[in-house]
């Protein structure tokens, strides 16, 4: 067994800030992640970092843009904290040698994006991801802290006391991708789990292969609750083909969309009469596929965007890399015509519930990043609002895990607050397949760790998770990941897009729900443990079916039309019903449905909602 | 091991019974039984359907990948397998070995993870070239395509390739900014012209795939040479105006000595396969005229 302060799981931006942090905290630290960390996905963000780093801006300023494109659905104290903490950050990756794009006077830059009242999203041409991802690798080697790459988190050492709010968590169980080893990591401090996203739920999208809403779907069965799992961001232009971004910066430098009866849109069927193509992404999302359902689209499927009238030199001064994309997985030359683009999943709002110093309601485990939902995006996240998230939370989540005293956060995670229970009407039963108790390959129950120490528990989550990996191995026939996986990737893909209804929602619960019997009877034909990718893939389907169903269960419970979340039943946001956060808790197998308020109330004001309008 | 085997290919992936040089845990041997019992039969049939599936539509790709395995008989001798993928307009060598493991073997194993070309998990060896999988098409290529691990790296297992060396190399250059001095305020930045950002964009833009360390016949033959992610990875930060120049002084004393910029022969194999379109032997080139300036300054 591997032992140090603090254990964080994954390896791109809130996983290195977070290791950093905990590290210049005086822990002993050490990242665990399925990739080495230059492969995170963090390094394709391509638009930039908001941050009120100039005269006539300000950090209040950026709170009410982040707090209205939420549709006022982010808790106020999480969103004060990213909009005053990210202008120290970006200033901090600068020192750190980041190479952001220059104004003339040396200067970083910056430029708009959408819902934005001030153009604050500082940037490294289209590839300020990748720049950041790097930057911050490099100061994790040079401070030399460990990492063990390639190494698979598939399950955490959570006691089983009968409230999560009671539990513990001690450490994590990996699998080396390379040995087959498989081991536990004891945790004295804390667990950070900075995962990312979850995009493979979906078969269009942005994300990497390896976004399977890993840390999302261990914690929500370790007892931790997640929050508002429906909203999900359609970025408005990813590529037909592949799904590949296409950075909002596009727009954000004058890009124009077009339909195919070469209108511009955004205006001219009022979607966004003053804002247009920077409105923000939800809308812009809706918009494409309307005009495509009303006929205007391209091939019945796409629009165009253009950004020729920016003219060669611009576009290869700030947006060199869009023009690589386009021409490597489009076959378009962005200089010489529109490029054709279509609403992509794109980013989770949603995820494992924190409060604004990464705490979960599990003593010792902490989220950051885009598996954590603290909440700062609420319904909907604005362009640019997702690498701030990165730095300052992971951070604070380092910071707090190595024992850095950051004050009571003022929001209060797991079902100790104000909450009330909710229901909702589904055609299956969702959740474990019974009988729980014998599904140790379906990602097993916790067991009794009551009186057990730290170490012990971990011992004993290995033990668990061998048993599982066994099983699985064992198994010489049945049905193979990547054909469930599909299915479901499909499902959802078709069922809770950017327009959903109540029938394709049920659909969806219950194709979900055959994927679960399915997976009962998965197998790995690979009997390897050499780089057992067809052993890592199946574990993954596990968490692609727990993520899928709480999106699901989220956006069938949510009748209203919020942010994000569109839904054909209920065309108008309803503030007296809906103002409050979509809880999901695992309960061993059941899940259970609740609600809890949100927090509008700033620093120094109330948070008014306000029709959203762009 | 090396990539480069004797051409032992074989048109069939049935493994029969295992029997082991390296003692197994008695489960896992128990495993490998089991799934080599049977596994004969469905695989052939596999096998049989997909090649029928092959003759029907004409519209096929011919795939011939690089298989080994070091645990698995039948694969612990290197060998090629044959794939024919449906093709679609617009699909890359990635897309044609994801489609392969997912319907047709789902042993085969190779590293990816972003599909554009950021990650840099894909860099393979493509029929005699070294090219990410996710940005090449396959109507691009000469059928049948031969898609192997990059040279000159151990094999893990099938497209895998052990890239520990390559990480070692890269942090060996003292790969971090450090500046002699920040601005006081922590809101405060440190200037950059322009220019200066310019000159080492390309530099930055590297995604650590191993392509062009696997091109080098310079660091094939000598495990000690920096190469040229390492070098340009030097360069992005001696070539930063915002750090100081006893940081720059040190930087050039690193890429100078016996294994650094001077065993450079210049065939800009680097050049031509880096996915990235990074000019590395020009960054090479210009170290050096850096550190003769450098030594003449002290003579």
């Amino acid at each position: 067994m591997y032992e140090h302060d603090v254990i964080v799981v994954g390896a791109g931006g809130a996983g290195l800030r977070a290791a950093i942090a905990a590290q210049e905290e005086g822990a002993d630290v050490a990242i665990v992640s399925k990739l080495h960390p230059v492969r995170s996905h963090t390094g394709a963000a391509e638009g930039g970092i908001n941050a009120a780093l100039r005269e006539g801006d300000s950090w209040q300023d950026h709170a009410y843009d982040t707090m209205k494109g939420s549709d006022y659905l982010g808790d106020a104290p999480a969103i004060e904290t990213l909009c005053k903490e990210s202008p120290k950050e970006v200033i901090q990756l600068e020192h750190w040698g980041m190479a952001f794009s220059r104004e003339d006077d040396g200067r970083v830059s910056q430029r708009p994006f959408g819902g934005l009242s001030f153009p604050r999203t500082t940037y490294a041409g289209a590839e300020t991801g990748h720049q950041l991802l790097h930057t911050m690798y490099e100061q994790l080697v040079k401070r030399g802290i460990t990492v063990y790459d390639e190494w698979y988190v598939s399950d955490l050492a959570v006691t089983d006391e009968e409230r999560p709010e009671d539990r513990t968590c001690h450490g994590v169980v990996a699998y080396d991708i390379q040995s087959g080893e498989l081991s536990g990591f004891r945790a004295k401090e804390g667990v950070i789990l900075a995962t990312g996203g979850l995009g493979q739920v979906f078969d269009h999208t942005t994300n990497a292969v390896s976004n399977t809403g890993d840390g999302v779907a261990m914690a929500y069965r370790a007892g931790v609750p997640i929050e508002d799992m429906e909203f999900i961001q359609f970025h408005p232009t990813s590529l037909p083909s592949t799904g590949v971004l296409i950075s909002e910066g596009v727009r954000g430098e004058g890009g124009i969309l077009y339909n195919s009866e070469g209108e511009r849109f955004m205006f001219e069927y009022g979607y966004a009469s003053n804002a247009g193509e920077l409105a923000s992404r939800d809308v812009v999302s809706r918009a494409e596929l309307s005009e495509v359902n009303e006929g205007r689209g391209i091939d019945d499927e796409y629009v165009h965007l253009d950004m020729r009238h920016l003219g060669e030199d611009r576009i290869t001064d700030r947006l060199e890399n869009i023009l690589h994309l386009a021409k490597d997985f489009e076959g378009v030359d962005g200089l010489e015509e529109p490029m054709p683009v279509k609403p992509g999943q794109h980013y989770a709002m949603g995820g494992i519930e924190t409060d604004e110093n990464g705490e979960t309601c599990v003593g010792g485990l902490y989220a950051a990043g885009e598996c954590a939902c603290a909440s700062v995006h609420g319904s909907n996240r604005l362009g640019g609002n997702a690498l701030p998230e990165l730095i300052v939370f992971g951070k604070r989540a380092g910071q707090h895990a190595a024992g850095k005293d950051l004050g009571t956060a003022e929001i209060e995670t797991g079902q100790q607050g104000e909450y009330e229970l909710g229901e909702v009407d589904t055609p299956v039963q969702p959740g474990e397949v019974e009988p729980a108790g014998d599904a140790v390959a379906d990602g097993g129950v916790a067991a009794d760790t009551g009186s057990l120490s730290g170490h012990d528990v971990v011992e004993h989550a290995v033990k668990r998770e061998r048993a599982r990996i066994q099983s699985l191995m064992d198994r010489d026939d049945g049905v193979q990941h990547a054909e469930i996986r599909s299915d479901v990737q499909k499902s959802m893909t078709r069922n809770v897009n950017v327009f959903r209804e109540e029938e394709g929602l049920k659909q969806a619960l219950e194709d979900i729900a055959e994927a679960r019997e399915r997976y009962r009877d998965v197998f790995v034909k690979d009997p390897s443990r050499t780089f057992n990718t067809d052993l890592i893939q199946t574990i993954e389907t596990r968490n692609i079916l727990d993520t899928a169903e709480a999106i699901t269960l989220g956006a069938l419970a949510r009748e209203e039309f919020r942010g994000a979340h569109w839904r054909a039943e209920a065309q108008e946001r309803k503030d007296d019903e809906w103002l409050k956060h979509t809880m999901l808790s695992w309960n061993d197998g059941t899940p259970e449905l609740w609600y809890k308020p949100v927090i509008l109330e700033g620093e120094d004001k109330e948070y008014e909602p306000k029709i959203r309008s762009y | 091991m090396s990539t480069q085997v004797p051409e032992t290919e074989t048109e069939t992936e049935a493994e029969t019974d295992v029997e082991h040089s390296e003692p197994l845990a008695p489960a896992q041997e128990e495993r490998m039984r089991k799934k080599a019992e049977g596994r004969a039969e469905r695989e052939e049939r596999a096998r049989r359907e997909a090649e029928e599936r092959a003759n029907a539509e004409e519209d096929t790709y011919h795939l011939k990948v690089f298989r080994f395995d070091p645990e698995v008989e039948g694969k612990q001798e290197p060998r090629f397998d044959d794939f024919h993928v449906p093709f679609k307009k617009g699909m890359t060598v990635l897309d044609a070995l994801i489609y392969a493991r997912d319907t047709f073997d789902s042993s085969l194993t190779f590293r990816h993870s972003c599909r554009q070309a950021i990650c840099g998990s894909d860099a393979l060896f493509v029929n005699g070239r070294q090219r990410l999988g996710c940005k090449t098409q396959l109507s691009d290529l000469d059928e049948p395509v031969r898609v192997e691990p990059l040279p000159h790296a151990d094999v893990e297992k099938d497209l895998v390739v052990d890239m520990d060396h390559f990480y070692d190399q890269m942090e060996a250059v003292e790969p971090y900014f450090d500046a002699d001095e920040l601005p006081d305020g922590e809101l405060e930045e440190q200037r950059q012209s322009r220019a200066n950002r310019e000159k080492v964009k390309m530099s930055t833009r590297c995604i650590w795939c191993g392509a062009c360390m696997s091109s080098c016949n310079i660091a094939a033959g000598n495990n000690e040479y920096l190469g040229p992610a390492a070098i340009n990875k030097a360069y992005r930060f001696a070539m930063d105006e915002r750090e100081g120049e006893d940081r720059k002084q040190h930087r050039l004393n690193i890429i100078e000595q016996e294994n650094g910029v001077w065993r450079c022969q210049t065939q800009f194999s680097c050049t031509e396969v880096c996915p990235k379109d990074i000019p590395l032997t020009e960054h090479i080139q210009e170290l050096k005229r850096e550190a003769v300036k450098n030594n003449l300054k002290f003579w």
